[in-house]
């Protein structure tokens, strides 16, 4: 019997991948638990965004080409990153349109996903459940929320999770000067920055901080850490997915 | 004025460390973006407005020549003179020009970006004529010597006892850190300059195609007294302001203060529209307007075009958390902030401002507050691709970049280096579960810890199970 759950590619992305490997566990748990049948296309790399934004047209466009290639023939591309799938929307600007390949980049965009854009779509939300307890702040990623438009969704999720309390920051939609290759290009601004959020982040009071891109979270955690504030960061599919008993980003194993 | 954008981050590092600015900077980002989200709040149609201004601005872009025809035209009508001027030189000479005509000596001055930009303040000194400028803001810089930080709030980067110390130098009074002391100190000052000046200079937010009119808005009123009590009103404006019709501008009026300070309106909102007529009580005899190409009409038709649509709210570098840091100066040139970073390059050359455009996170918000829509992080990424086309992007990044694209475009080598960097990580991470201090990784680790992987690849681990 043919199998009738539709496919779903997972880009994994390269920092859930290296650094957080969880968080591509909790969206093949969330993805399957919304119906879908998923798959990890093992040509996929990285985006292409490092490139992109540093005005490399040509690697930009290569790498654009062997994602495409990835992942065709699945239903839908979702990844847990706004930054990521923000990326993956940008393809058809690399190709001219009488490039074939043009036509094929907007076809992937139309496919292509952020995990809890996409979970609001298509998952029945009575099914989620988490032991998860405790006060928490959200973060919006400014490419998920001023490419994708998302900043309701991960919310209306996490309303789902009677232990989830939402305790709003200041200028929670305000960037955290991570921003690819800027904070080491420009060190001292992005602390300024990240430095701000941390203070915004502190005065709620919350014990969590979530948030739906790691490079965004990398950059929070190691300046919450440094400043010995004790709120624990996590992405917010580890809490959808009940998968919050490994440590926090950044914390000590064990504990 | 001296262009210090190659030394963005030199600037950067000074501005952040400089208490009484970011004193400043905070008061900028306390006020403006929240009066300009009430004052949206409170009207509804504001959307449907910006997507209105887009296209119309689109369809004077594509007309431009036309507009600007029928504008002359209609100057010419009324009895007024335009000036062509391609380059900033062509424009000083012409305004000097106009000046010693008129045998001035002083001329007054309404605020105006252009002739910051076509530095005509330090031509005319040098040419024997004094500029006095009687925007309150430029007034203080100017007796300060110094310029603006900002495109609608020049002297924004400024505390109260800097302006209370430069009145106190300058006016000879006893010192006063009541502002509306100083208010009144600088009225007097200037009166007796609008009453001696023998030419005044303003810019213009609009001209009119249909009327041959030009538009000032301010909060002041000292535009209007620049532009009626001398003999001769010269208007510099930029080409990209031309409107076809009144109604026309009456859109972009709606749009500009709302965006900039959060006012529905513009306090004086005044039209000149040719030399005074026999039946007018006032206004100048002679009406000029200097017309500054100066780059513009080579981005029209490129990917820069939408650039010209900017009506100089301030909105995107009120808005800008990078801007917010490290405030206007430290651009290093005339416009600061998202709008600065991709119309400097244009004027003084990529190879000078390429920190401009590269000093964004892309966090979009500049492209979210634009009135007229512009997007400003891929205007921002195209000098980034001029960048790179011309081999000017720093060497470390270009070769940083191209070593992990070289991996990123083999999937098999990728993984590799993915698991090589995540070993790594982990073992310098030990127990902790972070690292401190890493090398080659300055940037980061000077000011935060970098948290390292919680176990093997997400790769690694999804061949295993399966």
């Amino acid at each position: 019997m043919a199998n009738p759950r539709p496919r779903v590619g997972l880009f994994v992305t390269c920092l859930a991948d290296m650094f957080r490997p969880e968080v591509a566990f909790a969206s093949v748990k969330l993805l399957e638990l919304a119906g879908f049948e998923v798959e990890v296309p093992e040509r996929q790399t990285c985006c292409g965004q490092p490139a992109f934004n540093s005005g490399d047209r040509k690697d930009s466009a290569a790498i654009a080409q062997q994602t495409i290639e990835a992942f065709d023939g699945f239903e839908y591309v979702v990844g847990p990153s706004g930054s990521c799938i923000g990326m993956l929307h940008h393809y058809p600007e690399l190709f001219a349109e009488s490039d074939p390949w043009h036509q094929r980049a907007l076809e992937l965009k139309s496919r292509a996903f952020e995990i809890t854009s996409f979970l609001a779509l298509h998952l029945d939300m009575d099914k989620l459940s988490s032991s998860f307890s405790g006060k928490v702040t959200y973060h919006d990623s400014c490419s998920g929320l001023r490419e994708l438009g998302i900043k309701k969704q991960p919310r209306v999720l996490l309303s789902k999770l009677p232990g989830v309390q939402i305790c709003e920051m200041e200028e929670a939609e305000t960037c955290c000067g991570f921003g690819g290759t800027f904070c080491v290009k420009y060190p001292e601004i992005s602390n300024r920055m990240v430095g701000n959020k941390s203070d915004n982040i502190r005065a709620t009071g919350a014990d969590t901080l979530l948030a739906g891109d790691l490079g965004c979270l990398l950059n929070m955690v190691g300046k919450l850490k440094r400043e010995g504030i004790e709120v624990q960061a996590r992405h917010v599919v580890e809490v959808l997915a009940d998968m919050v008993d490994t440590p926090a980003i950044g914390e000590a194993k064990g504990v | 004025m001296e262009v210090t954008s190659q030394d963005f981050k030199k600037n950067a590092h000074i501005a952040l460390h400089d208490a009484k600015l970011q004193r400043a900077l905070g008061n900028l980002k306390a006020g403006f973006p929240g009066k300009r989200a009430a004052a949206i709040a409170r009207l509804p149609e504001f959307d449907a407005l910006r997507d209105q201004a887009r296209d119309l601005k689109n369809h004077i872009l594509a007309h431009l020549d036309l507009y600007l025809e029928e504008f002359e035209n209609n100057v010419t009508a009324q009895g007024g003179t335009v000036h062509w001027c391609r380059t900033a030189e062509d424009a000083r000479k012409t305004i000097l020009e106009i000046c010693r005509q008129q045998d001035a000596k002083t001329v007054t001055k309404g605020k105006s970006m252009v002739t910051e930009e076509i530095a005509l303040n330090e031509y005319l000194e040098a040419n024997g004529v004094t500029p006095v400028e009687t925007d309150l803001g430029e007034y203080i810089l100017q007796l300060r010597n110094d310029h603006p930080s900002h495109i609608v709030a020049p002297a924004i980067h400024l505390t109260l006892e800097d302006v209370a110390e430069a009145f106190h130098e300058h006016h000879q009074r006893p010192k006063s850190d009541d502002p509306a002391v100083l208010m009144q100190e600088a009225r007097e000052m200037l009166r007796k300059q609008f009453v001696a000046a023998d030419v005044g200079i303003t810019g213009a937010n609009f001209l009119i195609a249909e009327t041959g009119s030009t538009i000032i808005c301010t909060n002041e009123g000292n535009g209007d007294l620049t532009q009626t009590l001398p003999k001769t009103h010269i208007v510099v404006s930029s080409i990209e302001k031309v409107v076809p019709t009144l109604e026309d501008m009456t859109l972009f009026l709606r749009l500009l203060a709302r965006s900039a300070t959060g006012q529905e309106f513009t306090v004086y909102n005044t039209l000149s529209t040719g030399p005074r007529r026999t039946t007018d009580q006032d206004g100048p005899e002679n009406f000029h307007v200097v017309l500054v190409d100066n780059g513009r009409s080579d981005m029209v038709g490129t990917e820069l075009q939408e650039m010209l649509r900017c009506i100089r709210c301030s909105a995107c570098m009120n808005h800008c958390p990078v801007y917010g840091a490290v405030g206007g100066q430290t651009y290093g040139w005339v416009y600061p902030g998202p709008m600065g970073s991709v119309l400097t390059p244009q004027m003084i050359g990529i190879e000078n401002a390429g920190l401009l455009p590269n000093a964004s996170t892309f966090c979009g918000k500049c492209e979210e507050v634009c009135p007229v829509r512009i997007p400003l992080p891929k205007l921002m990424r195209h000098w980034r691709d001029k960048e790179w086309e011309k081999h000017l992007t720093p060497g470390a990044a270009r070769s940083g970049i191209g070593i992990w694209a070289f991996f990123a475009k083999r999937p098999a080598l990728y993984r590799w280096l993915a698991q090589s960097s995540n070993l790594f990580l982990r073992l310098v991470g030990g127990k902790r579960g972070r690292v401190r201090k890493l090398p080659l990784a300055g940037g980061w680790t000077d000011y935060r810890d970098m948290p390292a992987p919680s176990g093997k690849t997400f790769m690694q681990q999804w061949q295993e199970r399966k």
